[in-house]
């Protein structure tokens, strides 16, 4: 016999769903600060290989507890405040930066239900914090405060070095924002869903709908490959990534907004921008390769495609230059964004024809 | 924030920054991002070798000409040296093998300081691994430097009338092998550097002076042949042998951050041709020209004649004297034209030494270079004039 699986709700069984959620927030929390700390060792180690040579390779097998000992070494460095800054401000940024990365992981599905019984009854649990119907204007949204964070930075260090790198930032991230936002509309026209959950469900199916390509799956990266490009361009413009990496432009700006930073405030400037690389890399993951969905057990393949879209970054920041602050405005004003724009009206037409 | 009455922000951009190659001091000012007045403050590396010269014999102060331009040490030692020897008139005495090494060393020096110039140029538009392949083969230069002088950079090799010691066995070898795995790195810095559209939207119409500005200016080297200028010392005004070697003299013509680059590059290609020609013509025979007044006598000689003796201790202890009278001699280095102007007044020291250093020189041309362009392009125009401050502040 074959159960239909109950639905957890605080309403039914309050303490069980409270378990449930409490154990998914931190099972959830601790692996993204895991990634997050094994990812500046990855980063390390590649670009090393890339560049010829070790990478760090002294501290534990292989150099493995690198990150642990760079995390004490930051912790325990004095906490300098500039004497000229505005000193709440000043600690608020790096908060402001580090929250709103994280909690973006809240939306994205990892995996699919997770069943289990308990007191006979089975229950399904979804393997994403929550489901929100708005998803993915949440995570544009958290993408939007985290500029906060670095404006206030700029500002509140009272540096010359630091406002430059913040005014860069305000401006580079408002404008690959609009080509970010608008290379999504495309995908919400297909799967008619803002829910990441809805639109992992839609991409399970086979491509186009079509049976001669049921092999393939219909994920987006096949239907809307340009907006995909905008994304990931896009987002690597959004998360200060090389060669959009103007804001902490150490040749230009010293060391741009976090300039004056020193300690633990500036270890979460640094995990902020990792934290922010994995946000991304799943939410790319989730909207147009299909999530979760894939030859292993869910998790995995999702866990196999984030990897897969940090190498890419890593390996970005190996090979590219970095473009300068005139023709960054121009790539994302008059390219990107009237390219988003054709895009949206392909995809009206296409919908409309077929 | 000192912002003034107008709209203008005034920035110090060194002389502790990142890119500014050491210890220069750029006074910007900045309207938005845009770069209206540009003013270099140097001497913050000044340490007063020619006033230092002026107390030591002609000897001692090879070792101080290798603080000029610390990257390319042994193109100091070679314009001093050659200064020296205009001064005493021993330069047609100089033996063949002398000459080839001094342009096998010269030229491995042009490599070095070359590779350093792209290392951190790219690095300062952001290709950051470049920056290591650079120094991957440089090593391979230092490692050069250490088996003939000793030292990785401040070589001290060439000597008044010769060499400071033979090439040690194995070592040509080595050069050969190196400078013909040369070409190829080059092609690797090509690949990931010239056809990248990020690369040439950085370089590309930046930092521009025209040939009549950069004469004006006195700017010399590769900075000048890209403004379309086609001087070379080596081939306009020979020295040490160099009319024997087959080579070309890149020039161009875009006056830009990008032809400089270029020119750089071919002229390391030119760099490798010339070293293995050298080494082709490379016979054994004497390391230090035949004037026992000048050039100190081997060990053997030394505890063997009483005359060889006499001059080691006349020349350890005092030094030699030369006529009176004034010499410039002018070398091309890899930053240009390297210049020694020695006055002599008859002792074992020189009266004055005045010297022209190319960094100095080319530096003039950076406020004209940047007003009126991005911040971002102040860098790229640093990195493209190769400067060291070593050499601007001597």
């Amino acid at each position: 016999m074959v159960m239909t699986p109950e639905v957890l709700t605080l309403s039914e069984t309050p303490w069980l769903f409270t378990g449930v959620m409490l154990g998914k927030i931190i099972v959830a929390f601790v692996a993204t600060l895991l990634i997050v700390a094994y990812a500046t060792y990855a980063e390390r180690k590649i670009i090393g290989r890339m560049q010829t040579r070790m990478g760090p390779n002294m501290t534990g097998p292989k150099g493995l507890l690198q990150p642990i000992a760079d995390g004490l070494k930051l912790f325990f460095k004095e906490d300098i405040i500039p004497s000229q800054s505005h000193w709440f401000a000043f600690i608020l940024a790096p908060m402001m930066i580090l929250a709103p990365a994280f909690v973006s992981i809240a939306v994205v599905p990892f995996g699919g239900d997770l069943q289990f019984t308990y007191d006979g009854t089975l229950y399904a649990v979804p393997m994403q914090i929550t489901d929100l119907n708005i998803g993915l204007l949440f995570i544009v949204a958290m993408a939007g405060l985290g500029v906060y964070g670095i404006v206030l930075a700029g500002l509140a260090s009272n540096s010359k070095y630091a406002l430059l790198g913040g005014i860069r930032s305000t401006a580079q991230m408002i404008s690959y924002e609009l080509a970010v936002g608008l290379s999504v509309v495309a995908i919400f026209m297909l799967s008619e869903t803002l829910s990441l959950r809805g639109i992992v469900a839609v991409q399970q199916l086979p491509l186009w709908g079509s049976d001669s390509l049921s092999f393939l799956p219909n994920w987006y990266i096949f239907t809307q490959p340009l907006a995909f490009c905008l994304f990931v361009v896009g987002s690597m413009a959004e998360i200060n990534r090389t060669p959009f990496d103007l804001p902490e432009a150490e040749t230009e700006l010293v060391s741009g907004f976090c300039t004056e930073y020193s300690a633990m405030k500036y270890a979460l400037f640094f995990m902020a921008e990792y934290a922010n690389m994995i946000t991304v890399s799943a939410v790319t993951t989730t909207l147009f390769l299909g999530g979760w969905g894939g030859p292993f057990w869910g998790w995995i393949n999702f866990l196999i495609k984030v990897f897969a879209f940090m190498f890419f970054f890593i390996w970005i920041r190996a090979t590219f230059p970095r473009l300068r602050y005139d023709q960054l405005m121009y790539l994302g004003w008059k390219i990107m964004l009237p390219l988003a724009l054709v895009n949206i009206v392909i995809t009206g037409i296409a919908i409309l024809l077929w | 924030m000192a912002v003034n009455n107008s709209e203008t922000m005034t920035i110090n951009m060194g002389p502790q920054h990142p890119s500014t190659h050491g210890v220069l001091q750029l006074i910007l000012e900045l309207d938005g991002e845009i770069v209206t007045k540009a003013t270099p403050h140097i001497g913050f590396l000044h340490r007063g070798i020619e006033k230092l010269s002026e107390h030591r014999t002609y000897h001692q102060i090879i070792p101080l000409t290798d603080r000029l331009d610390y990257l390319a040490p042994m193109s100091n030692n070679l314009g001093y040296v050659l200064a020296v020897e205009k001064l005493l008139g021993i330069t047609d005495e100089i033996p063949e093998r002398v000459q080839r090494i001094r342009v096998i060393m010269a030229e491995l020096t042009r490599l070095k300081s070359h590779l350093v110039w792209l290392a951190t140029h790219a690095l300062d538009i952001g290709a950051m691994t470049v920056f290591l392949y650079c120094f991957r083969e440089r090593e391979c230069i230092t490692d050069i430097y250490e088996k003939v002088s000793g030292a990785r950079m401040t070589s001290n090799y060439f000597r008044v009338g010769g060499l400071s010691a033979d090439l040690p066995d194995g070592l040509e070898g080595e050069i050969r092998d190196f400078a013909e795995s040369m070409p190829g790195h080059i092609e690797e810095y090509e690949g990931l550097l010239t056809g990248n559209r990020i690369w040439q939207k950085r370089t590309i119409g930046v930092g521009k002076i025209s040939a009549e500005a950069a004469i004006d200016i006195g700017i010399t080297g590769p900075a000048l042949r890209a403004s379309g200028v086609d001087w070379d010392l080596r081939r306009d005004n020979p020295y040490s042998g160099y009319d024997d070697y087959d080579f070309e003299v890149p020039v161009r013509t875009g006056c830009d951050t990008f032809d400089r680059y270029k020119v750089r590059l071919d002229e390391m290609r030119q760099s490798a041709r010339i070293v293995l020609q050298a080494l082709d013509k490379l016979k054994p025979g004497p390391i230090l020209a035949d004037c026992p007044k000048i050039v100190l006598p081997s060990k053997k000689d030394v505890v063997n004649n009483i005359e060889s003796l006499i001059h080691h201790f006349k020349i350890v202890t005092e030094g030699f004297k030369t006529e009176p009278g004034e010499i410039y001699h002018g070398i091309e280095a890899p930053k240009g034209e390297l210049g020694f102007y020695l006055v002599a007044d008859g002792s074992a020291y020189p009266f004055r030494m005045k010297i022209r250093p190319p960094s100095f020189v080319n530096l003039q041309g950076l406020p004209q270079m940047v007003e009126g362009r991005l911040l971002a392009d102040v860098v790229a125009v640093i990195g493209t004039l190769d400067i060291v401050l070593g050499e601007i502040d001597r």
